[in-house]
């Protein structure tokens, strides 16, 4: 046990002293949360829109007034023609443009019906359509405020309730997903390293020439690794709540054990890469190219799972992080219990025993 | 077994698929004598060591180091042997200091013999200047030293050294070899590979391997004499001649 102390020791001179890991043990969560948290967002907040208005009447008037009073839009300029539309596309001015047509509010009046055209930006087609909801619900409410004192004899009226993101803040989504990206890189990319570095520099021989066992060789690599894991898992949740007031519904001990239960299964991952792996270089090729990649395309973190195509969403039930997400979703987001995940926590013991089990039997190989 | 062979070696053979990379060797190396296990780039060296430090199982034959069995008893062949590898086996990152307590630490020494073990080591190199200072700062040479006198911390019966001396300058070569021989007086093994023909001849006694076989092993005098040559150098020439 004093020897194993004294290796844990060593490994911790090793990280504090190689400042480039040390930067990205502890700046890339707190860079990536608060890029993904502020940068990158899928709401839209004062989108430049132009206004091609060919009626020029009261109700044309009314409708423009609110769309400009909401904060979701600002109007960047007024067109006169339609020949200036497509050049304010491309000059990138604006993103959307609202043609109303030449009598707008006679014919709402006279015929019952009136047309605006919607026309957006789509080289983004996410922000694209977000717009075009936007619009369409601001010119919805309006119609209905009109008809108000109108019975109409049928209507349906839909009613949204947004569970569990009600004003759907995409930090929600980012939190989780950025937990699940960071834990695997942390894990599986520094350990695999941290192993490899012993073998291209000729020290892991010398560790198991002495009376260390192998084992105690791999597993303290592994520890200091699970501690800076679990302080980073730590700096993210208080990141979510502190910073994006994100609330974590569930309970926070069961979140802190599905969250090592992922860790330990992201570094026998990073074991079992350097056990195949004989370079540094290698060890984090394979690691950003073969988990980073699937753990960001194929999690559901950024792309939802369900509009893949069959094959990705087959292939994407082997990625350990979907099911941590829909774990760590469902605790932080919707406050379930062990009773509702307790499906996707047995995948992923089962794919943690199979990955340790793994690289145990290949380790023993590389031995002989 | 011979109790007073400090290695003893049968038939040893190691197989890789169809590739016989040492060739059942046999030899056996005596208390406190400095054994040269010489051979080219690719003759079996590194495999017949690993062997014998046991990190690597031999496909046959049997293999006696320290008086323990290297396949059944490799626990305390580990306790008996120190090793300095080819590569250089110091943490650069860290100090001489943190050094030398890690491996004395994972060699279950007690901390305060450890801590008079560093300070006597560090008073014998001269290295009191530089005793907290990261390793990566030193000469290559004085690295070779500290890393051998620490394969020496646990007080290791025999010492096994693979090319210990590789890319490091004519002075402090010397300077190893008479470390070397200072631990052969106090009664330890040294078994040491080399390409250094020169260093060859510091040896008691020599093996030469070509093509996982051990195709000469006498006194450098005695191999000198029945190839008719005047130098280790030129005897190693003629038997890699002769095979091909």
């Amino acid at each position: 046990m004093k020897r194993f102390i004294g290796f844990i020791k060593k490994e911790f001179y090793h990280i504090s002293r190689d400042k480039r890991s040390l930067f990205i043990l502890f700046g890339m969560p707190i860079v990536q949360v608060l890029l993904f948290g502020f940068a990158i967002t899928n709401e839209i907040n004062k989108v430049d829109i132009a206004i091609l208005d060919h009626s020029k009447d009261a109700t044309t008037k009314e409708i423009i007034n609110r769309i400009a009073a909401s904060k979701y839009f600002s109007i960047k300029q007024f067109i006169h023609h339609e020949t200036a539309i497509e050049s304010a596309f491309k000059k990138g001015e604006v993103k959307a443009v609202l043609n109303f047509e030449k009598d707008f509010g006679k014919k709402m009046v006279t015929e019952d019906q009136a047309t605006v055209q919607i026309l957006a930006d789509a080289t983004d087609p996410n922000t694209a359509n977000t717009i075009s909801n936007y619009i369409r619900s601001i010119l919805q409410t309006y119609t209905a405020e009109v008809n108000k004192n109108i019975q109409l004899a049928y209507q349906i009226e839909p009613k949204t309730h947004l569970a569990y993101n009600p004003t759907l803040k995409s930090v929600y989504m980012f939190v989780p997903g950025v937990m699940t990206v960071i834990l695997m890189l942390v894990s599986a990319m520094m350990t695999s390293i941290s192993i490899t570095r012993e073998k291209e520099l000729g020290t892991m021989e010398v560790l198991l020439v002495s009376p260390l066992k192998p084992i105690q060789v791999i597993v303290g690599k592994v520890v200091p690794y699970v501690f800076l894991s679990i302080i980073n898992a730590i700096i993210i949740v208080v990141l979510g709540i502190f910073v994006f007031q994100m609330p974590i519904q569930g309970n926070l001990f069961l979140l802190a054990a599905e969250s090592v239960l992922f860790i330990i299964n992201a570094l026998s991952l990073g074991i079992l890469i350097s056990t195949i792996a004989a370079t540094q270089q290698t060890a984090m090729m394979v690691s950003l190219m073969g988990l980073m990649l699937p753990v960001i395309l194929l999690s559901g973190f950024i792309f939802p799972v369900s509009s893949m195509p069959t094959i990705l969403q087959i292939i994407s039930n082997i990625v350990p992080a979907k099911w941590f997400i829909i774990i760590i979703k469902g605790i932080m987001l919707k406050g379930v219990g062990l009773a509702y995940v307790w499906k996707e926590t047995l995948i992923l013991l089962g794919m943690t025993l199979f990955f340790i089990a793994l690289s145990v039997k290949k380790y023993k190989i590389r031995l002989e | 077994m011979h109790k007073d062979h400090a290695i003893h070696v049968e038939n040893l053979t190691k197989m890789f698929g169809d590739f016989t990379a040492v060739n059942n060797i046999s030899f056996q190396v005596d208390k406190g004598e400095v054994f040269g296990f010489l051979g080219a780039n690719g003759a079996g060296k590194t495999t017949a060591i690993k062997m014998l430090i046991g990190i690597s199982r031999p496909t046959s034959g049997k293999a006696n180091v320290a008086g323990y069995d290297v396949k059944s008893e490799t626990e305390m062949v580990k306790k008996s042997i120190g090793y300095m590898s080819q590569k250089f086996s110091l943490y650069n990152d860290l100090t001489i200091k943190e050094n030398i307590t890690f491996f004395g630490g994972i060699y279950g020494l007690k901390k305060s013999v450890i801590k008079e073990k560093t300070q006597r080591l560090i008073d014998e190199l001269g290295l009191n200047d530089v005793a907290d200072k990261p390793v990566s700062s030193l000469p290559l040479g004085w690295k070779q030293k500290v890393a051998f006198s620490v394969s020496l911390l646990h007080d290791p019966k025999i010492i096994f050294l693979d090319e210990p001396t590789g890319g490091v300058d004519p002075i402090t070569r010397r300077q190893f070899w008479n470390m070397i021989y200072r631990e052969a007086h106090k009664g330890k093994t040294i078994f040491v590979t080399t390409h250094y023909m020169d260093e060859a001849e510091y040896c008691d006694r020599v093996s030469i391997m070509v093509e996982g076989k051990i195709e000469a092993l006498d006194t450098p005098k005695n191999l000198k004499a029945q190839y008719k040559v005047d130098s280790m150098n030129k005897v190693f020439l003629k038997l890699a001649r002769n095979i091909e």
